[in-house]
């Protein structure tokens, strides 16, 4: 049975893991290389690295961090942040990573997906989603590495997540921005109505304080993978405990 | 060993299976060069992206009948162990017919997402020396076509119904996951193939 994944997120800059409450206020949580191995010794499913610098300051970033994790790690890995073109895809999948993942440059030039997905495959291609609760429903957000550019993308949330997937998209994580970083759980309202319309896999992103917060977005919202990052960097939740609760609550997870 | 050779196919996995060999200790060599391929011990054909494309790379290459021509062990992975069989419904491509039977595209629905992405075990219905010391073990698979069991089949994997996860005629191997990316078990794997006659 496939089982469902764990996806510890190490938002990058200047080579070094970050983390930010709410997107903000970064500080500098460790070595690149020692984390991901910790987490792929820990059981983690598939990492994500987020290069945050990369998409708001509109400049190319020093990648070679890329190869060097593809080199040690014998797990999958996507690399996300900044990648506006072909060229900048092939560039980090050709270093070693499987999947490249695209968020604001999808919303400034939705045809991105599309290239990206016939020149490597639909597989390779992660889209991701900044969404936000308003009164006018689920919408999406963008820029939103930069709390002074962050803003309405124009796009309500579950037709931006069809859209993106009939150009191609293999796969969507949707970051639910109010819960990101504060602990209080997954947003399972909106991933379950997003997942209703994902023939995709499916990523929740932005919550996970507890393990039953993840107990709760594999059991309710039914999503396929979980991606977290400050309950993992802080070591208030080691995966391998986490996967033996999530066991216990009968959910398939890979030892 | 030496003479190990990963086919160039112009996909994308070329590096992460190179540096799965490098772990193992072994050399491999990415090539093109019909007469590398041809002398090797072991051949890779590693494969990420669609099929319509990856059969013209090969052919541009002049490499559909040089690989067809391979005696020495052949290990097929994810879309290169689709490539093996007769024909992809991907772009309706024609492909090497080594292994007799049709891929076809997975169906998609909220209920069970396509591609097949994740961690995944599989069920051996045939002896296989790939398959030694690998019972119950986790695979990493991403694929959004596959193929049904077939007589060939040495493993399945359950998605919807069972699909070819494990595939052997003779000195033609398949996987339908990612070694490369598959932890312990894959090395494992890799390993098992790298050491069968």
């Amino acid at each position: 049975m496939l089982a469902k994944r764990i996806i510890p997120c190490l938002d990058v800059r200047d080579g070094q893991v970050v983390k930010g409450v709410r997107f903000r206020d970064h500080v500098v949580v460790g070595d690149i290389l020692e984390l991901a191995a910790r987490y792929r010794d820990e059981g983690a499913d598939e990492l994500v690295f987020y290069d945050i610098t990369a998409s708001p300051e509109g400049r190319s970033v020093d990648r070679s961090w890329v190869a060097r994790v593809a080199a040690v790690l014998d797990i999958p890995f996507c690399v996300a942040g900044g990648i506006r073109s072909v060229a900048d895809a092939e560039a980090i999948l050709n270093a070693g990573a499987e999947k490249i993942s695209v968020n604001t440059p999808a919303l400034a030039n939705p045809p991105l997906i599309g290239e990206l997905a016939s020149r490597f495959g639909s597989q390779c291609v992660v889209v991701g989603i900044d969404s936000e609760t308003t009164a006018a429903g689920f919408r999406v957000y963008r820029d939103t590495g930069d709390p002074s550019r962050s803003r309405d993308a124009g796009h309500d949330t579950l037709e931006w997540v069809r859209e993106v997937q009939d150009r191609g998209a293999g796969e969507i994580v949707l970051n639910c921005m109010a819960s990101d970083g504060v602990k209080r759980g997954y947003d399972l309202a909106q991933l379950a109505a997003v997942r209703a319309k994902c023939r995709v896999p499916l990523v929740a992103s932005g919550g996970a304080g507890t393990a039953q917060h993840f107990v709760d977005v594999f059991g309710i919202a039914k999503v396929d993978a979980a991606l977290a990052a400050s309950v993992f960097h802080s070591g208030n939740i080691v995966i391998s405990d986490l996967k033996r609760a999530l066991r216990a609550a009968h959910i398939e997870v890979r030892p | 060993m030496s003479d190990v050779v990963v086919i160039d196919s112009g996909g994308a996995n070329l590096a992460s299976l190179g540096h799965a060999l490098t772990r193992l200790g072994v050399t491999a060599t990415v090539t093109r060069d019909p007469a590398l391929i041809g002398a090797a011990q072991r051949v890779l054909l590693p494969g990420v992206g669609a099929a319509a494309d990856a059969m013209a790379r090969l052919e541009s290459a002049g490499l559909v009948g040089v690989i067809k021509e391979i005696r020495a062990p052949l290990l097929g992975i994810c879309l290169g162990m689709q490539l093996l069989f007769d024909h992809s419904a991907e772009g309706d491509t024609a492909c090497l017919g080594l292994l007799r039977g049709r891929v076809e595209p997975l169906p998609a629905s909220p209920q069970l997402p396509a591609p097949h992405m994740g961690w995944n075990t599989i069920e051996t219905c045939a002896d296989h020396e790939l398959l030694t010391g690998l019972e119950n073990q986790y695979f990493y698979f991403v694929h959004g076509y596959g193929v049904r069991p077939v007589a060939a089949t040495t493993a399945t994997v359950d998605y919807g119904g069972a699909w070819t996860a494990v595939v052997r005629v003779g000195n033609v191997h398949g996987v339908q996951f990612h070694p490369e990316r598959s932890g312990a078990a894959g090395a494992r794997l890799l390993e098992n193939f790298l050491r069968c006659v």
